[in-house]
């Protein structure tokens, strides 16, 4: 049995097949099916925070609905940092089109004093600026909830339930400038003013946020302070004020950081030591190396001018991974950043670092698929492709960071497994963590050495007479020995080829010597269990519901729980998996719980089936929740399908 | 005349000036088919970096997939070897090159490799001007899967089974020239006299060198109406010039008449002689080098010899202004920024 329930579990249909690349009975799963999640009601079962009619304090989602290339980006942020800067959890969530202008985009900008920072659907405050989309967005706002309009937009004409505040946004524009390219921005930055004034942001927090954002550039940041001052002024005048939602100054961010977990993951490889890197341009990827490329300008060029680091911008992402590998072969740290499309390129360079025992660290962030998919969305629909990437028998480790400050450690993380293990190494984020803002705690300097993995050097081979083997396994770990062009002693080389080859890299077709390596390989993928990152485990005597997730699934998952309790007194366990291979405690976890629920971004449920297949027997507990609109999973979603479902089948 | 006023590869020392002979640079035991032209090249490596005194520990050598991208097991056991995926060996060669760039790299490609499915990684390559020895083992056919026409064979000429092939072929050195690459050569692997130069030459090129040798596959394409077996090649081959390489620590110690051979100063200080035998020909002449290409497609001639030469072309790792050290060997102290880097960063994110 299994279920497919709407998100707003309005409707139900009962299927029996199961499309995917395995075959289980006894599924139980629930399925995000509705194409816009805006386009359909939500069942809240109980109203979060303060009854509507006396303010709920520090608690809303504001919705900025503009087109696409308009500037707003600048106006969103400053919103968010003011926020920020009034010591209230925050979190920003850009959802835009695959276009430089003209399309739809929209900002949403969560402040939750209780630091839940995942996506929220409901939205409180619509501040709605683009004829395109005004009357869909309108229509999707819940009764007693709050839009601020641009005035021919006439948005109060569409219902009757919800309070609408009318700005001329176009004439206080034009008491500001005469420059017709510069109205359009200032009109953006004049809404800051007003959400100000009626949430209550304080002025003194919107300048520091705007120095910030324009980088001391004086005159740019006098011109929106008056912007700022023109919404303010236009609200206090005219708009009178609203009793739903206030933001008042608390402590709950001081000394933290705001950071997209592209930029995490560059600052990361650059204290990690990475020396090549390599990238093909691709949403929502190419910001991780541009951040990259910036840092190590600014951190990595010598004394004397030199840099330790080398960039290539390749021809492709095919290009790009040969690079890596290359480069990984002869002894850099190397590493490439991509996302689904450059992934699926990459598969016949991962057999050969796979098979040839190569290091390298790619990163995907994922985006919609299949195909070009919805590039600007996010995803977590690439866990099985990147597990087997290649023809052939293959096995790679992949790493799962499930915040911006994972992204910085696995960045490390993943530069030194390669290393060790001599083979991929995949960290798999998507664009919810990679592109969006994200608050975390200052990143710790590293204090471990890094590890280069069994390397054999000349002094090496000469206390072993040169006597050595490239794939010989000599510690039982299965992990062989390598050496790196270059080392000075004649028994030094080897000869790498993706064809069959026996311990001593020699050419070879025999059966034995295939075989030798091919399971030596697959005991060198169980020798990982030991050294990827070890799950994070929430374990309540209590619980006899357990959760599994992971990425960015965390943030909602975390969410959930806490409603579960509140609202249902449901206690639950969790189970945030970081890597693959998997470790040894995801079979005790699920033998302690009689039904987990895997929850994943994706249509077929593709890390649960990875783990059915891992746990045997006890995979009849195993129920997949499964959100995959392109929009960021939220916490009330899963609520729902966990009630669902446990009312279903207890 | 040429050969006695030309330093051109004579007689062969039985050390170098590494101490080291001839079988130091040897490889594993070739399974080619007999008389297989890849083989007399792989000879002519061997013989090119033996006579140059280049430490075999200090080459890499890198190739794609086909018969030719097994020849680099077959020469320089001692020099660490790379035989990537079919195509692709310019990409795992480039980053190589990016890890230690005190590598001296070979990559040994084929006409499949190179002029079909890994034109596109060809052409970036030339483009970067990746410091490495690009020979192509160019045959017109597709040895390994048994004799389909490539990208370079020539029009009109014929399979064994009978079927023309009626499609232009590429024209490897052509398109080298186009892309700025600032060493083209092409040879023919029978008439090692002129290879080995070549490859000596290249050695001392600082940049991409691209060697496109006619080189016969003995099994699929020597045939009566083939045009790139050995009895057409020796009957259409046209000498651009003659080639001499005296190393830097040699003298030049020839005369010749002002005007008769031109002389190009390498990076390494070794310099290329090249005498005209058939008109005034400027190999750093982009144009004459294009034009002089396709009038020899004109006439039926296989041109060879140094068909382009400009040693001072900035290689990509100038360009990249890395470290002396290779960045492969690098401590951590080197890489792993301040403690003091990161809290700044920190900040300016709070």
């Amino acid at each position: 049995m299994w279920i497919v329930v709407e998100s707003s579990a309005r409707t139900r249909q009962t299927s029996a097949g199961f499309k995917s690349k395995y075959n289980f009975r006894h599924q139980s799963t629930v399925k995000e099916t509705s194409v816009s999640d805006s386009s359909v009601a939500t069942a809240v079962l109980e109203p979060e925070g303060a009854a509507k009619g006396s303010p709920s304090v520090n608690d809303l989602t504001i919705h900025v609905a503009t087109v696409n290339g308009s500037g707003s980006q600048s106006s969103n942020s400053v919103l968010m940092r003011s926020i920020f800067q009034m010591g209230i959890p925050v979190s920003g969530k850009n959802m835009f089109p695959s276009n430089i202008a003209g399309l739809p985009t929209w900002f949403t900008i969560r402040a939750n004093k209780d630091g839940w920072i995942a996506r929220k659907k409901e939205v409180d405050l619509l501040v709605c600026m683009n004829v395109a989309t005004a009357r869909e967005d309108v229509e999707a706002l819940e009764t007693g909830s709050f839009c601020i309009y641009d005035a021919p937009l006439n948005c109060k004409s569409i219902r009757n339930d919800v309070i609408f505040f009318e700005v001329p946004f176009s004439k206080l524009a034009n008491e500001l400038s005469d420059d017709s390219r510069l109205r359009k921005l200032l009109t953006n930055m004049i809404y800051v003013g007003v959400v100000a004034d009626l949430l209550g942001i304080e002025r003194d927090e919107m300048i520091v946020a705007l120095e910030k954002q324009f980088k001391g550039k004086k005159k740019a940041v006098e011109l929106n302070v008056k912007a700022i001052d023109k919404g303010l002024e236009f609200s206090r005048e005219n708009l009178g004020k609203q009793e739903l939602f206030r933001l008042e100054r608390m402590n709950k961010t001081a000394g933290k950081i705001i950071i997209d977990g592209n930029a995490a993951a560059a600052i990361g490889a650059m204290f990690a030591g990475v020396t090549v890197v390599t990238w093909y341009p691709i949403t929502p990827s190419s910001s991780l190396c541009e951040s990259l490329i910036d840092y190590l300008k600014q951190y990595r060029i010598e004394e004397d001018g030199k840099a330790n680091f080398a960039v290539v911008q390749a021809e492709d992402e095919i290009a790009a991974v040969g690079m890596v590998l290359g480069a990984g072969w002869a002894g850099a740290r190397s590493m490439t950043s991509t996302s689904g499309p450059g992934i699926s390129l990459m598969s016949e360079f991962a057999g050969l670092a796979y098979f040839a025992e190569i290091p390298g660290v790619v990163w995907d962030i994922q985006r919609v698929g299949p195909s070009t998919g919805l590039p600007t969305r996010t995803s977590q629909g690439d866990i099985l492709q990147v597990f087997s990437l290649s023809h052939g028998d293959t096995q790679h480790l992949a790493l799962f960071p499930g915040s911006v400050e994972e992204c910085y450690e696995f960045a490390a993380e993943a530069l030194d497994l390669a290393e060790m293990f001599q083979a991929p190494v995949f960290v798999l984020s998507d664009l919810d963590l990679g592109m969006n803002n994200w608050m975390s705690d200052p990143f710790k300097y590293p204090e471990k050495e890094i590890r280069r993995g069994k390397v054999l050097t000349a002094e090496r081979l000469q206390e072993l007479e040169g006597k050595w083997g490239r794939y010989l396994d000599v510690d039982g770990d299965a992990i062989p020995y390598r050496t790196l062009p270059g080392t000075d002693h004649p028994a030094a080389s080897y000869f790498t080829r993706g064809s069959g080859h026996d311990a001593y890299a020699r050419y070879s077709e025999r059966p034995e010597d295939y075989k030798d390596t091919i399971d030596r390989l697959a005991r060198k993928y169980d020798t990982a269990r030991k050294f990827v990152p070890k799950p994070v485990i929430d374990r309540h005597e209590a619980a006899r519901i357990g959760f599994i997730a992971y990425g960015t699934t965390d943030f909602p998952l975390q969410e959930s729980r806490s409603q579960l309790k509140r609202e249902k007194n449901i206690e639950t366990s969790y189970f945030r998996l970081r890597a693959l291979p998997f470790t040894s405690e995801l079979k005790a976890f699920i033998a302690d719980h009689d039904r987990v629920y895997i929850v994943e971004q994706n249509r077929d449920g593709q890390m649960g089936d990875l783990i059915r297949l891992e746990v045997g027997e006890d995979q009849r507990k195993i129920r997949k929740i499964l959100h995959y609109t392109g929009l960021p999973c939220d916490a009330r979603f899963i609520t729902n399908a966990v009630l669902t479902l446990e009312e279903e089948a207890p | 005349m040429a050969d006695s006023v030309l330093k051109t590869a004579g007689d062969v020392p039985k050390e170098n000036r590494l101490g080291l002979k001839a079988l130091d640079y040897g490889g594993g035991k070739s399974t080619l088919c007999a008389g297989c032209g890849h083989d007399a090249i792989s000879n002519q490596i061997i013989r090119a970096f033996y006579e140059m005194s280049v430490s075999p520990e200090r080459v890499v050598k890198f190739s794609g997939i086909g018969c030719s991208s097994k020849t680099p097991a077959y020469f320089m056991s001692r020099a660490h070897g790379l035989n990537a995926v079919h195509g692709r060996m310019p990409a795992v060669a480039t980053g190589a090159m990016l890890a230690n760039k005190n590598l001296l790299g070979i990559g040994v490609s084929g006409d499949g490799d190179t002029a079909s499915i890994g034109l596109g990684q060809f052409m970036h390559m030339v483009r970067r001007n990746i410091p490495l020895i690009y020979i192509i083992e160019n045959n017109g056919v597709y040895g390994l899967t048994k004799g389909q026409f490539s990208a370079t064979a020539d029009e009109g000429s014929k399979l064994k089974s009978g079927v023309i092939n009626d499609l232009p072929p590429m024209d490897l050195c052509a398109l080298a020239v186009e892309l700025g690459c600032g060493f083209v050569a092409r040879g023919f692997a029978g008439d090692p006299k002129q290879m080995v130069n070549i490859l000596k030459a290249a050695i001392a090129h600082d940049g991409m060198a691209v060697i496109d040798v006619i080189s016969p596959c003995t099994t699929f394409n020597n045939h009566e109406g083939s045009t790139k077996g050995y009895q057409y090649s020796k009957e259409h081959q046209e000498l651009l010039h003659q080639i001499g390489f005296v190393p830097s620590y040699e003298q030049i110690e020839i005369d010749y008449a002002p005007g008769e051979v031109k002389k190009v100063v390498m990076h390494d200080g070794s310099t290329v002689l090249l005498k005209k035998l058939e008109e005034d020909y400027d190999p750093s002449n982009t144009l004459q080098a294009l034009s002089r290409l396709h009038e020899a497609v004109e006439a039926g001639q296989m041109l060879t010899g140094l068909v382009f030469l400009k040693p001072e072309k900035k290689s990509f790792l100038e360009m990249l202004n890395l470290v002396e050290e290779p960045l492969a060997s690098l401590s951590l102290d080197r890489v792993r920024p301040s403690r003091e880097a990161l809290a700044q960063i920190m900040r300016d994110l709070m």
